[in-house]
Order: structure tokens, then C-alpha cells, then sequence
């Protein structure tokens, strides 16, 4: 568990030395295994030697919770589109988050209940941003996708979509990562960083190990279950 | 100078008109903003969808307007939603079975009409669609109706002068994106509302029925009512009414939202609204009229448990009966509603 501290920078166009609202750059970083993620490029191999190719993964981040000692929470209502494909998108502001030590962050992977039931939205909910089932409706909490030899599907493709917010396909997944005897010091003076590590090969195994033979194609979220479970332990807090 | 007086106030009102208004020459096609309040008729329920955050106005049910009569939706810019939701028939695409949409593919089920779509907690015959505002989202990038990206649909709108207008005038910036399409278009759609039939006015104590008007909405209430509920004339349920599946079209209906078997075959219970100028009629547009409808109820046996047991207590039908009943459907119709000038195609008087 680590935190670190970038100096200066952040502060400086604040405006004042008296804000209240301080800075957290939170950063997500896409792994296979030890490796970090090239979409297309490089050969992976899954939990049963299956080899692959990544040509997207994209997921919504939403409410964060961060946890305080003092029991001085903060709560962001808010949802955040993950996209491999765009580098700004791995990289979160969070500008109200207030001082103090935290020592463990909760988010869902996906969207809330109450956002898939809202209408038209905008930002990170957009449907432009292809992340929505429009004849079913709801977003899709995560997209998987990329070729497999073993995948039977045309082009060989493999396509996981996984959503669904309510019974009896809730597929909502809370993640609690817990920052340990290292707290994340949050202060007005500088700005705080924390990356969370993204192993997209734990989406593949543990509890059920994904054979792209078997289950090339997720995409309703009567069976994104199974996909969801496997994620839970796919977020961690990375140790320096 | 008193005429002087008049003829700058006259001026000045006709700026104002003009300046207020997207109507140049037509007032059948001017909508005010008395024109889009929403009124709750007499008796209605509570509505789903109550444009909390959708404010009504007029400039944007114009715009909703303007795009739900817009083959700018479709990808070949052939096709709009009037296309097979006319206004004559309820919104509805009356004499079609099935719709043709773009490439002149055919879709598998029956178009509903659009009339009181705030009173209802879900859209579509299987209830796939959970809000008004994302529902247009389904037609626009189907394959077989409009097969159009939202992406793209706003790329086209950007770059069309009268787009830009109209966005602006609705919201007061120049921000054209999917949530503003989409809320207009419910704009326009929410407030397509019929309850001024000759049955509503018999029940206000405002018209009279015929004795086979009468007897029909008895025999309604004693064999039709449990499903098809007054007002809206549905409860918003999903039923299996014993109509076996057309295994052409591979429609599990309400289960391939689900994934319930327990929910094959089963859509939802229509409201029967206008019901005369819907025809043909079921999800699958298999029955011609009302009296092929009232046949199938009527000699309905079967023992098959999955379907709905409101069905089976129905029982037979005389021939008398099935008129009654045909006459009393037919006070449902809502001139009122199918001639409101409001939700008339403007063709170019926006």
C-alpha cells in the first residue's frame, strides 16, 4: 500500500492558499497479469492457457466512498467512463474531496439502480458513448473485448459485456479496497496520488476460469454474472 | 398621433409575435406555451414519467416536433417516426401488420400507438425500455428501422442551420447533444394524451350510450376489465392471452428481457384507447379487426397452465355479445386527440 505526493503544481492554480476543496488524482492502470495492457499487439494467455488478443476494455467507475478514521466521509455520487483507449479517461480529478487521512475507498463497478432508471443523461452517462443497452435498458457496466484462436465466433472474436441493475441480474459489484497502515493523506497543500491496478486477467478467473470456446459472447445481463463475480478481485491498490 | 400611438403598438405587438414564435405564416402549426401544460384529465392515476426534469416549453416540444417528423434520424434519411406512427391511427401504423422500416426491411411486431406514454412504467410490447426519454434511442439504431448511430444523428443536426436555431431557441446555448434530443422528442411524445373519447364524456354524465354501447361496456367490465383497467385500460402487466407464437418471428417476449422462462410469450397488456384505429391488432398485428380478437377470447380452450387464467375465464362469446362489445370499443375513439393540430407534421412551418 502506498501514497505519494506531487508537489506543487496542483496548488498553484487553485487561486488561493485557502481552498477548501483539495486535489486526488486518482489513476487506473490496465494489467494482464504482470504485464501492462497493449491493446492488439501482444498475445495474452488466460487461466487455461487459452492465448488472446485485447482490442477493447472499457468500464464505468461510480460512488466513490472514501473513508475517513475521524468518520469524516466522502461520498461522490458520480460516474466515471474508463476507457483504455483514451488516456486522459485513466486518470481521475477529484477536486472536492476534503483534507484528512483516509484508510479505504468503496466503488461499484457499473451504475447505480437510480442512474439506469433516469432518462436521458449526459457526460460519462451519454449514451453516445456506446456503454448503453438500449432495448433492455441499462448501461453496460464493462466492455471485454478481442480475438481468441479458441473463440468460435466470427473473426474469432471474444465480446463480454457485462450490466444488468436489477433482479434477478444485478450485476453490480461493490469493490472495497482497503489502503492499510499507510493512510492516503489528502491536504490542501499538495496533490495526492493513488493508482489502482487493473489486472483485466482476473476478469477471466476465480470463481469460474472464462473458456473463450465455451463463452465467447456475453452480452445481456441475464448471464453477465458470471463475468461480474470474476472482476470483484480484478482492483488493487498498488504497492510501490 | 392617437393612430400613430396604435399603429406603433401594432408594430411592436407583431415583434413581439414574431420574435416569440417559429410560426411565419401558419398559426394551425404555433404552439404556445399554454399549448404544452400538462393536464392530469379527471380520474388519471399519478403519471411514471411527470417532467420533473424536463421542463415543459414550447420551443422544445417544437424542436421534438420538428425531429419526431425527421428523416434526419434514419441513416439513408428516408425514414422518421411519423413514418409508422401516424397521427390518423393513434400514432399507431394503421393497416400494417408488421412495419417497414429502413431498406424496406420488416420488423416483428405490431407498432403500438403513442398516447398516454407518461402513465406507463415501461415501453415496448416485452417492457425492455425502463424511461420515455431513452426509449427513441431503440427505433434510431435499429437495423431495421433507422439504423442510425446517436452519434451520428448529432453530427447531422450540428451541421443543420435550422438545428442550430431550434436547439438555441429551446435551451438558450448552442449545446446540441443526445440528452436535449431526447428530452425534446419526450416533450413531444409525453403530452400526446387522449382522454376525451365519447366514453369519457358518458362517464362525465356528458353523452349518452346506445343500449348495445351499454351492454358492451357491462360485458367489458365483467369479462375485459381485469386486464384492460379503466382509465388507461391496461394495469401495465405482462400476460400470456393464449395466442400461439408465430415461430417465424422468434419472439419470447417479456422473457428476453428477463430471462424468466416463466415469462415466454407474455407482453404487455395494451391500453385500448383508440383501439378502433389500431388495427391489426396483437404484438404481432395477427388479427385483422376487433372481431377476430373478441373470436380467438371467445373460443379459447386450452389447458396450457402458461397462459394468463383472466384468459380462461373469459368464455364464450355470442355473435350479440361481440358487437356489443365491438360498439362499445369503438366509443374509445378520441377525435379530440387524432385532430389535436398540436401533434400535426409542421412539414417545414416549425
Amino acid at each position: 500500500m502506498f501514497c505519494f505526493a506531487v508537489g506543487g503544481m496542483a496548488v498553484s492554480f487553485s487561486g488561493g492558499p485557502n481552498v477548501a476543496d483539495c486535489r486526488l488524482r486518482l489513476s487506473f492502470q490496465h494489467f494482464v497479469g504482470k504485464e501492462i495492457l497493449q491493446l492488439d499487439s501482444v498475445v495474452y494467455k488466460n487461466d487455461l492457457g487459452q492465448t488472446f488478443t485485447v482490442s477493447k476494455f472499457k468500464y464505468y467507475i461510480s460512488n466513490f466512498h472514501f473513508k475517513n478514521q475521524n468518520g469524516r466521509d466522502f461520498y461522490l455520487p458520480a460516474s466515471f467512463l474508463i476507457n483504455e483507449e483514451m488516456k486522459e479517461s485513466r486518470e481521475l480529478l477529484l477536486n472536492s474531496i476534503p483534507e484528512g487521512a483516509y484508510t479505504s475507498i468503496d466503488f461499484i463497478v457499473g451504475v447505480d439502480s437510480t442512474h439506469n432508471c433516469s432518462g436521458a443523461q449526459s457526460g460519462a452517462l451519454d449514451p453516445v458513448n456506446a456503454m448503453f443497452w438500449a432495448w433492455n435498458t441499462g448501461y453496460i457496466f464493462l466492455k471485454l473485448e478481442g480475438r481468441s484462436l479458441f473463440s468460435k465466433s466470427p473473426g474469432n472474436f471474444f465480446e463480454y459485456h457485462i450490466g444488468g441493475y436489477r433482479s434477478p441480474a444485478n450485476n453490480i459489484r461493490k469493490i472495497s479496497l482497503d489502503l492499510g497502515s499507510q493512510k492516503l493523506f489528502v491536504g490542501s497543500q499538495q496533490q495526492a496520488a493513488l493508482e489502482i491496478k487493473v489486472d483485466l486477467l482476473e476478469m477471466l478467473k476465480t470463481p469460474t476460469s472464462i473458456d473463450f470456446e465455451k463463452i465467447p459472447v456475453v452480452n445481456v445481463a441475464a448471464n453477465s454474472g458470471l463475468i461480474a463475480d470474476n472482476y470483484c478481485d480484478m482492483f488493487k491498490v498498488a504497492v510501490k | 398621433m392617437k393612430y400613430k400611438v396604435i399603429f406603433t403598438t401594432f408594430i411592436l405587438f407583431i415583434a413581439f409575435i414574431a420574435g416569440n414564435s417559429f410560426i411565419v405564416d401558419n398559426p394551425y402549426f404555433a404552439i404556445s406555451n399554454r399549448d404544452v401544460e400538462l393536464k392530469i384529465p379527471r380520474g388519471f392515476p399519478k403519471p411514471y414519467y411527470n417532467f420533473e426534469k424536463n421542463k415543459l416549453n414550447a420551443e422544445v416540444f417544437v424542436l421534438g416536433r420538428k425531429l419526431f417528423y425527421d428523416n434526419i434520424l434514419s441513416k439513408d434519411n428516408t425514414v422518421n417516426c411519423g413514418s409508422c406512427h401516424q397521427r390518423i391511427a393513434a400514432f399507431a401504423h394503421i393497416d400494417h401488420r408488421l412495419s417497414h422500416g429502413i431498406y424496406a426491411k420488416i420488423g416483428t411486431r405490431n407498432v403500438p400507438p403513442l398516447q398516454n406514454l407518461i402513465w406507463k412504467d415501461t415501453y415496448m410490447w416485452d417492457g425492455g425500455v425502463n424511461n420515455l426519454e431513452v426509449q427513441p434511442i431503440n427505433p434510431i439504431t435499429s437495423p431495421i428501422e433507422m439504423d442510425e448511430t446517436l452519434a451520428n444523428v448529432l453530427i447531422k443536426l450540428r451541421r443543420d442551420s435550422v438545428y442550430v436555431h431550434l436547439f438555441n431557441k429551446a435551451y438558450k446555448d448552442s449545446l446540441i447533444n443526445s440528452e436535449r434530443l431526447l428530452k425534446a422528442l419526450a416533450q413531444f411524445t409525453g403530452l400526446m394524451i387522449s382522454a376525451n373519447s365519447r366514453y369519457d364524456q358518458y362517464k362525465k354524465g356528458k353523452d349518452t350510450f346506445s343500449h348495445d354501447e351499454k351492454r358492451g361496456l357491462s360485458l367489458f367490465m365483467q369479462k375485459c376489465s381485469a386486464c384492460h383497467t379503466e382509465p388507461l385500460f391496461t394495469d401495465n402487466s405482462y400476460r400470456n392471452n393464449g395466442i400461439q407464437a408465430d415461430t417465424t418471428l422468434h419472439d419470447r417476449g417479456r422473457e428476453g428481457i428477463t430471462g424468466i422462462a416463466g415469462d415466454r410469450n407474455r407482453f404487455k397488456v395494451p391500453g385500448l384507447r383508440n383501439i378502433a384505429m389500431t388495427y391489426p391488432h396483437m404484438h404481432d398485428g395477427r388479427f385483422r379487426n376487433l372481431r377476430e380478437v373478441l373470436n380467438h377470447y371467445s373460443d379459447f380452450r386450452s389447458s396450457d397452465a402458461s397462459v394468463d387464467p383472466a384468459i380462461q375465464r373469459i368464455g364464450p362469446l355470442s355473435e350479440n355479445e361481440k358487437n356489443a362489445l365491438i360498439a362499445f370499443l369503438n366509443t374509445l375513439t378520441d377525435k379530440t386527440f387524432l385532430y389535436d393540430r398540436r401533434f400535426a407534421d409542421p412539414s417545414g412551418n416549425y
